[in-house]
């Protein structure tokens, strides 16, 4: 016991040797918390419209008038030629493009029925959806007014009323969605880096050897190595609370002691994980290859940032051994919608399997003598 | 090795693949407390229109924040009582829609989803009736007709593997030299410190044109991305993404002292804001202005740009040639400081 004591100290100091690593360690992941909570929205605040207008009529100009009303629109141009609108696209001058055709007004009078043609830049697929959807209201609404003044007496309410509400983050903040998010992010970044290379380097600088030679047991070593780093995650995320708090306003609904519990769960199957990858590789160079690559993936396929329920099936099985899926639900809707321990215990269980396979699968593959 | 060739490959797939924001099979509730001819047809219709999958039957109110708080249900509709008989005598009766907005995107998505459905069905009722003056809006979706989120994800894929192998790689592997010591041996050689760095970097170069072509060829064929515009026009411009990538890699290294610095100000610096600032996942214009100011000075977000533009939109140079020339400025601004602050004694 008191040995792992002595190794803690060990690291506390050489960590606090390093001048270049420790502002890296404390200062860039609240920064990172910070940035990246204001930057990773969807929201889409602001569509940049084209007019292409070969009516000229009162009521096209009524038409044109009310998205330049909106909040939602900026109109950028107002042309009739297609051609010059469809260039602004291009040069992302524009995003969408509203083309009323000519005869708009007469075909509406006449004939009862007229045509306007809304384009839009769908490379963004999702946002592309949404401001569709957006114009179409827009015009839908446009509609309804006219019919209703010149046919006062009309019956237009729909019959299927449709009511909503958005539950839990009523105002759609996507900061809400995001910051839980990166809290696990700059967490597992700690854990699954720092713990990794850190091992690593020893072997490469040589001290290891110095170590195996000592009558230390391997797991007195690896304890002694990782708690530190257990601490300083920990410590990371208690900060980052505090700030999720104070500056962006995050509901915590749920209890916080329970965060803390399955955090520290987590934190272990992490630096199991992160200890494992180092144990095979014999440079820095590559087990912070290795690291990087597992890490983006099972970054980018946790949920974090795009929705798991999308995926196909085989990347779902993928995510049995990916643990931050595991985490991100549970800091989630704990945090949001106060979800009890038996809500999440699925997933505190697998978190717990996850850490005793990692940690001795690290343990094992790490040996005294090389 | 096989990882610097793998890797890039397993990554692409991936991400083609399994990052997407379009929906597909999100679990829905259903409370219905009507249960007759119409609710069902309703409900029939949400759930093979593809978006949805039905997660449970709720038969009270007070299980919904319970669904909600298990963390599979994304959506309920309630039904309210004696549906149909409202719809017929009094056309008016009400559906309610909660959504789960922890993930306010999914939640405003699913809930245009969910009116438009019950909206066509709504028209499908009332179809012999005829309204005056009625205006139709057709909708096209340019560069991306079926909103394809792989089209999204696929370019800043691109970016983040060739930044990765040739800024990261590169900056590890002369910090390294560095910290070997093996860099003092370089260095009273006859050699020109310029010789050790181009020796050093050129294996990355292949490497990294390699990679790029690999990637792009998956793009093509495996995933169905586009290449609307020229093909050598796009190969020229990732050689100079490449080139600028080393150059960066080249000046993390001479300020590095170690490999493990080199690597956290790689990732911290290079990497969690290349993903999140560039336009990869999340676009640009969305975020606050002075986020969007910091963004210009990301040479990934113009790469970006330019290879969006190539392969979807099938633009000339005509119309990125302000981004090809801030790329080639941010090359020379790194190929400069780095030959500035490159001592030739390391103390």
């Amino acid at each position: 016991m008191r040995t792992i004591l002595y190794i803690i100290q060990k690291e506390f100091r050489q960590l606090k040797r390093n001048r270049q690593m420790l502002p890296i360690i404390f200062i860039m992941p609240m920064v990172q918390l910070l940035v990246l909570s204001f930057a990773a929205t969807f929201e889409i605040k602001n569509t940049n419209l084209y007019i292409v207008d070969n009516d000229h009529s009162q009521l096209s100009r009524e038409l044109t008038g009310k998205f330049r009303g909106s909040p939602f629109y900026t109109i950028t141009g107002y042309t009739d030629d297609y051609k010059t609108a469809q260039q602004a696209l291009e040069l992302r001058k524009a995003s969408q493009i509203l083309i009323i055709p000519s005869k708009f007004e007469r075909d509406l009078h006449e004939q009862d029925k007229a045509k306007v043609q809304v384009v839009t830049d769908a490379i963004n697929g999702s946002a592309a959806a949404l401001t569709s959807a957006y114009a179409l209201s827009i015009i839908h609404d446009f509609n309804i007014r006219l019919l209703v003044e010149t046919f006062p007496a009309i019956d237009l309410k729909d019959p299927i009323d449709v009511r909503y509400s958005f539950w839990y983050n009523p105002k759609l903040d996507y900061k809400t969605f995001m910051v839980p998010g990166i809290l696990v992010l700059l967490v597992t970044l700690i854990g699954l880096f720092l713990s990794g290379m850190n091992v690593v380097r020893e072997k490469e600088i040589g001290t290891i050897e110095q170590i195996n030679v000592t009558p230390i047991h391997k797991y007195e070593f690896i304890a002694g190595k990782l708690i530190p780093f257990w601490i300083i995650a920990l410590f990371e995320l208690a900060f980052g609370l505090i700030l999720a708090k104070l500056i962006f306003n995050i509901p915590i609904v749920g209890s916080i002691g329970l965060i803390f519990g399955v955090a520290s769960v987590y934190l272990i199957a992490i630096m199991g994980l992160g200890l494992f990858i180092s144990t095979l590789a014999d440079t820095q160079q590559q087990s912070m290859f290795l690291s990087w690559f597992f890490m983006v993936i099972f970054i980018l396929m946790s949920g974090l940032f795009t929705p798991i329920d999308s995926m196909p099936g085989w990347a779902k099985t993928i995510n049995i051994i990916n643990p931050i899926h595991y985490f991100i639900p549970v800091m989630r809707n704990v945090m949001l919608k106060g979800s009890t321990f038996a809500d999440i215990s699925k997933y505190f269980w697998a978190l717990v399997c996850y850490g005793f396979i990692s940690i001795s699968l690290a343990v094992w593959r790490y040996r005294k003598t090389s | 090795m096989i990882i610097l060739f793998g890797m890039p490959v397993v990554q692409v797939l991936l991400f083609g693949f399994a990052i997407t924001t379009d929906i597909k099979d999100a679990q829905i509730a259903i409370l219905d407390k009507s249960n007759d001819y119409m609710t069902h047809e309703i409900t029939n219709k949400l759930l093979s229109s593809g978006y949805f999958i039905l997660g449970a039957n709720l038969d009270k109110d007070d299980q919904i924040d319970k669904a909600f708080k298990k963390g599979n249900i994304r959506e309920v509709i309630i039904f309210e009582k004696n549906f149909a008989r409202n719809i017929v005598t009094n056309k008016n009766a009400s559906v309610q829609i909660i959504a789960d907005a922890s993930d306010p995107n999914m939640a405003n998505l699913l809930f245009n989803y969910t009116q438009s459905i019950l909206m066509d069905y709504q028209r499908q009722l009332y179809k012999d009736k005829k309204f005056p003056m009625q205006i139709q809006t057709e909708t096209r979706m340019l560069y991306n007709p079926e909103l394809k989120s792989v089209f999204m994800f696929v370019p800043g894929t691109i970016t983040i593997l060739l930044m990765l192998i040739s800024a990261m790689m590169t900056s590890i592997s002369i910090a390294k030299e560095k910290e070997m010591g093996t860099m003092e041996v370089l260095l009273v050689s006859p050699l020109k410190p310029f010789q050790i760095v181009v020796g050093k970097v050129i294996p990355y170069v292949i490497l990294s044109c390699v990679n790029a072509f690999v990637i792009l060829m998956i793009s093509f064929f495996v995933l169905g991305m586009p290449v609307q515009g020229s093909l050598l026009f796009l190969l020229l411009e990732t050689i100079l993404f490449i080139f600028m990538s080393l150059s960066l890699g080249i000046f993390i290294s001479t300020v590095s002292q170690t490999q493990q610095i080199a690597m956290m100000l790689s990732m911290f610096v290079l990497m969690l804001p290349t993903i999140l600032l560039s336009g990869f996942i999340f676009p640009i214009e969305n975020m606050p202005l002075p986020l969007q100011y910091f963004s210009m000075i990301m040479p990934s977000r113009w790469f970006i740009i330019i290879i969006k533009g190539i392969m979807l939109k099938g633009s000339t140079i005509f119309f990125l040639w302000k981004e090809t020339l801030i790329l080639v400025g941010l090359t020379l601004f790194f190929i400069t400081m780095s030959v500035k602050k490159f001592k030739v004694r390391l103390a």
